[in-house]
Parts: structure tokens; sequence; C-alpha cells
């Protein structure tokens, strides 16, 4: 059995004998067949020394079971991991940032505690995933839609801290902005409540996000200040209806109208839907919008959006699809088999699902896989120059980057999840082979270079990247490193939770 | 009646009193089956079935009619050639885009069931 970095077996040993006490032998992993599951499946280094790897799992089953956890680890200063369902592949999987951790695996807590269709929240824990919420809504016919991700085996609370967002309307898929008050076990074990929940038997946990005072829910985004074991979600009552459309334009120059136009409509709330933009080179650009909401509501919506579009020069609109929601069974099927265009997958209209995986899967386009695959997502403005610039800076860069070789990396798709700017990803597939996996990260590692280059930087890494796209963001010799830094030292003073997660080590560690 | 008869007796009696046992025991076994299977049918319904499933969007189901071209179904409760331990190795070790389970998604006595499922 591996012992953590800079932990004794005899410490590791009274740990874990603690862990046992806490949560029962049952749920406290050592073996290495058990520890083999928390592998990071889409591992760049896998097989390789550098990949990253538990000592040892533990799994608890209520907020206080993980209290007594932490307290033992904080005691002997074991680094500990914590993850939801542990789904989060192409960001780590369950694999820990740091090699050693033990994983805390919250996957046990999994229930839903509260649905509230009156004013349309949830409060659920760490384990449930957006396949559990969807059944707990639909078996209780409730009035509420879920915001499913690519991935609806994934946490609902995981998907938010690690800065997730899915398909449907805005703001509801921003996942963390949607969120409405945490539970949180600090590192001393102590249990915290933000926002209203702080208040006793607290009435709006899940309906004031800011409460009162410095607000520090943002500290467990992506962050390692404390194991999340509650969090409340607002959620979008069931639209009436779903409409969509696609306005086009015939060249490059046409782009600055078309997002000018996109952002005007998004910034009023007119188009809520996540849009769907593509344009190669020579084949000008298009973008689709659905909007949900009330037939006649969304009618009108549309309508105006028509106008503003065709008002651009050589710019078309078209009205694609409407759906009436919930689907019927001929457009569900519509939808399932990707016929419904801008619509495309059940994700959109609120139905967790996983179709996405088998767009990277084997298939008649590509029947020899390499299994796994991460992504490069920086944030780019919302403009047309910039995004014309950003697909010919890809196009321009790619053959070098790649060494000359076809590696199946694929890029860019634009993205429009969040608010007022643009996501352009780069994929690249992951394999169990540590030659193809090598020239993977060189590949990688050079586009981090060269987006940073051009003020380009991403929102979200894999565990292994997270310390160079961290070194991107360094304002001021990297001052809100810095900051971070010290408030990790004052929450975490022995550095147990997470070390290294998003670029920010406790001091034992940036010491060393 | 004589010894022998009586021996007769006995030995038919016991014979039976085993036929009774077997019967039991194997009525047993199938109604343990039979619940082991049902379990079974539900686990994989929550687990499996989202890449599993007939039908587009399911990434399991696909990458099997690529692999296999139709000679064998690329549905696995179509299959008849699953061994519980060709399934408890694709359950703990992955394949390709499939991540292992963990024991806190599925456990050890859940998989069980689920070879049990798709052995029916």
């Amino acid at each position: 059995m591996a012992t953590p970095p800079g932990v004794s077996e005899r410490d590791f040993n009274r740990a874990l004998d603690q862990f046992r006490a806490a949560v029962g032998d049952e749920w406290v992993f050592t073996s290495d067949e058990d520890i083999a599951l928390y592998r990071d499946a889409y591992s760049i280094y896998w097989g390789e020394e550098e990949e990253r790897v538990a000592s040892a799992a533990v799994a608890p089953y209520t907020a206080e079971e993980v209290q007594a956890v932490v307290r033992a680890a904080n005691e002997f200063k074991i680094p500990i991991y914590p993850i939801s369902t542990g789904r989060n592949l192409a960001y780590g999987g369950s694999a820990p940032a740091y090699s050693g951790s033990v994983v805390l695996d919250l996957k046990r807590m999994n229930r839903v505690l509260e649905v509230d269709e009156d004013n349309a929240f949830a409060l659920v824990e760490p384990g449930v995933s957006y396949f559990d919420l969807y059944n707990y809504i639909e078996e209780r016919n409730l009035n509420v839609w879920i915001d499913p991700p690519d991935p609806g085996w994934g946490s609902v609370i995981g998907n938010a801290l690690d800065g997730g967002g899915g398909w449907t309307a805005y703001p509801y898929r921003d996942h963390f902005g949607a969120h409405c008050g945490m539970e949180v076990v600090l590192g001393d074990g102590e249990l915290v409540r933000t926002g209203m929940g702080a208040v006793p038997d607290s009435k709006t946990w899940q309906e004031n996000k800011w409460g009162y005072g410095p607000w520090v829910d943002g500290l467990f985004r992506q962050g390692n200040m404390g194991v999340v074991t509650k969090m409340g979600f607002w959620l979008m009552p069931k639209p009436e209806a779903l409409i969509s459309g696609t306005a086009r334009v015939p060249n490059d120059a046409g782009a600055t109208g078309l997002m000018n136009v996109l952002n005007l409509l998004e910034n009023q709330g007119i188009v809520n839907g996540s849009t769907n933009l593509n344009g190669a080179p020579g084949s000008g650009w298009s973008l689709s919008l659905p909007i949900y909401g009330p037939e006649n509501v969304i009618r009108a919506q549309l309508d105006y959006a028509r106008t503003k579009f065709e008002a651009i020069e050589g710019c078309t609109f078209t009205e694609d699809l409407f759906f009436r929601l919930p689907l019927s069974d001929d457009d569900f099927q519509r939808v399932q088999s990707g016929g419904a265009g801008a619509v495309r997958n059940e994700a959109f209209v609120g139905i967790p699902n996983l179709s996405t995986f088998a767009m990277l899967g084997r298939s008649p386009f590509q029947p020899n896989p390499a299994g796994g695959h991460i992504g490069f997502s920086p944030i780019i403005p919302r403009s047309g120059e910039e995004l014309v610039r950003f697909r010919n800076w890809y196009q321009q860069n790619a053959a070098e980057v790649s060494g000359g070789e076809n590696l199946g990396i694929i890029g860019p798709v634009f993205m429009t999840n969040w608010e007022r700017s643009l996501v352009g990803l780069i994929m690249f597939p992951i394999s169990k082979d540590p030659e193809y996996n090598g020239k993977i990260r060189g590949a990688f590692e050079r586009w981090v270079e060269l987006a940073a280059a051009e003020g380009w930087t991403e929102y979200r890494a894999p565990t292994v990247y997270q310390d160079l796209v961290a070194d991107t963001y360094s304002f001021n010799n990297g001052a809100l490193t810095r900051m971070r830094e010290k408030i990790k030292d004052a929450v975490d003073p022995n550095g147990i939770i997470s070390a290294g997660r998003y670029g920010v080590w406790p001091k034992h560690l940036r010491d060393a | 009646m004589g010894d022998s008869k009586r021996v007769v007796i006995l030995l038919v009696a016991f014979a039976i009193g085993i036929l009774f046992a077997v019967l039991l025991f194997s009525s047993m076994a199938r109604a343990q089956d039979s619940a082991a299977a049902e379990r079974g049918r539900q686990v994989y319904e929550h687990w499996c079935t989202p890449c599993h499933a007939p039908g587009p969007g399911h990434p399991g189901t696909q990458s099997l009619e690529v692999k296999y071209s139709g000679d064998i179904p690329a549905v696995l409760e179509e299959r008849e050639d699953l061994t519980p331990e060709f399934v408890r190795t694709m359950v703990r070790e992955g394949i390709l885009l499939m991540a292992p389970f963990r024991k806190t998604e599925v456990t050890d006595a859940e998989l069980d069931d689920i070879t049990a499922y798709l052995a029916e």
C-alpha cells in the first residue's frame, strides 16, 4: 500500500483506522484493485510516472461522516481530494490533482433533499447526478426543469463547482451561477452554511444568494478551501414551447453584425437558448438561436430577432423548428436521432443523456477511436472580428502544433454557453499509448502558450494542466494566485484539501 | 410385513424425500436467481442503459454496432454470450471511453445482480 507523500506509514494507518471508525470498514478502500478504480480513465499520463493516482479512498454517507474524516485527515496531515460522482472525465475524473491523496468519494451522499416547484429550486448532496435529479422530478411530476450538461451521469454539485455548463436557457445553464447556498466542511472539520443558510432554521437558504456580508461561495468554485456537502440550485419552470431560427451571413465580414446582434438579443434576454455558431473559411457563418418560453411570447421574440438579423447586409434568417413541450413522441424521436438542428440532443430539452460521448466514441466515421479526450477551452471576446481572428489563428497554427501529423485534434468549436463571451474549444483525443499521449501533451501545451500570447486563456482545465493555465492569469506578477494562497493558508492551514487544484497549493507544498 | 418389504418401503420413502428436497432446492435457487436478475435489471437500467439502450444517441450501442457489424447484437440485453467474468471485467476495468465503475457506484453485490440479469 502506498502512503501519501510526507506521511509516515504509522500515521497513515492511524488515519485509516479513524476513517474506518467514521464510515465503516466497507467504505475505506486500500487494496490495489480498489484504488485502481479511482484512476483517471482519460489521463494524458496513463501508465506513466506522472499519472495522478490515489493512495486510498474513503466514502462517507453523511456530512457528519465527512466532518469526522476531515478531522482525522487534519490531525495526521493526510492530503484528501473530494470527488462528487467521480465522472468529471476530461478534467481528471476520480483521480486526485496531487498524487498520493486519499480520494474522499462522496458518491454515497446521493440524496435529493428538496425540490420546491413553487419557487423553482432544489437542494442536493454531491452524489446526486443529473439523471438522479431528473428522475426525482419526473417521478413526482414537478413543474421544474433541470439544465443537463453533456455527461448526464455527472454530479449536479460537482459540475457546478468545476465551472461546468449546460444547454438550455440562460441563466440556468451557467451551473455555478445558478446555485444558491452551500454547506461546506472546512479543513478543521467545522461546518459552514453560506448566504441565508447562516441564519438558524433559515427559510430562504435557496431563495437569496447573497445573505449578509462578504460572499464566500466563489472560494469553492474550482477551489480547495473546503468540502461542499450540500448545495442549492435555481431551476427553470418547465417551458411551454421552444422555437429556433438560423441567421446566415455569406462571408467573414458579416460576422461582425452577427455577433453584435446576438449580443443585443442575449443581453436583453430576447434569446435565452444556447446558440450554435459555425463558420468555415469561404462559407460564411451561421448562428442558430433556440428560445424557450410561452408560444406567443417566443414567436414575438423570434420575429424581433429576425428583424435585427435581416438588417445586416447579406444576412438571411429562417425559422427552423417549433416544439411544444413536453415533446411529443415524434418530436422526441427527431431530437434523439439528431434531426432537430440546434436542438442537438435531449439535453436541450432538459433531459440528461450521454449522447455526446457517441460523437467521441467508435462510429462509422471513427472505427478506431483513441478512447478518451480532453479539451482546451479558451474564453474569447464576443465580437465578429475576434471570432474570425481565432478561427484563422487556429488554422494557421494547427499543422505546426501537431508536428505535421494528423493527431485527430478537432477545432475550433465555438460555444456560447457563457454570457457575453465565447469559448473556442479544441478537442484532443487521449489514448492508453504513452507515445501518442506524449504528442498530444506537446500539442496541448503549445496551444496554451500560443493562445496566451494572443490574450486568450481557458476557464477550466484537466488537473495535470491546472498549474500551466493558472500561470496565464499573471497580472501583477500573479497577484490573484498569491491572494488565493493566503486564503488557502488561513482556512486550511495544514493544506489537506485538494492540494494543487486549479493551481492553488498549500504553503508546505509551495515551499517544497 | 417381511423385512425385505419394509426395506423397499423405506427406500421408496427416502427417494421421494430426496426428490422433494431437490425440487425444493431447485425452486428456491430459481427464485433466488430470479430475484437477483430483477435487482440486476434495476441496476442495469440506472447505470448501463444511458450508453447501452437500443437506438441512436447511445454510445455503447453505437460502438458495438460498428465493432460487430451486426454479427453479434449491439444491445447487451440481446446478447447470449456475456459471461459473468466478462461483464465484471468490463465494469471494473472499462474500455475505450467507458470509464470503470467504482464500488460506491456499483457494489460487488450489484455487479453480481447485473451478471444474473444479462445471463437470463
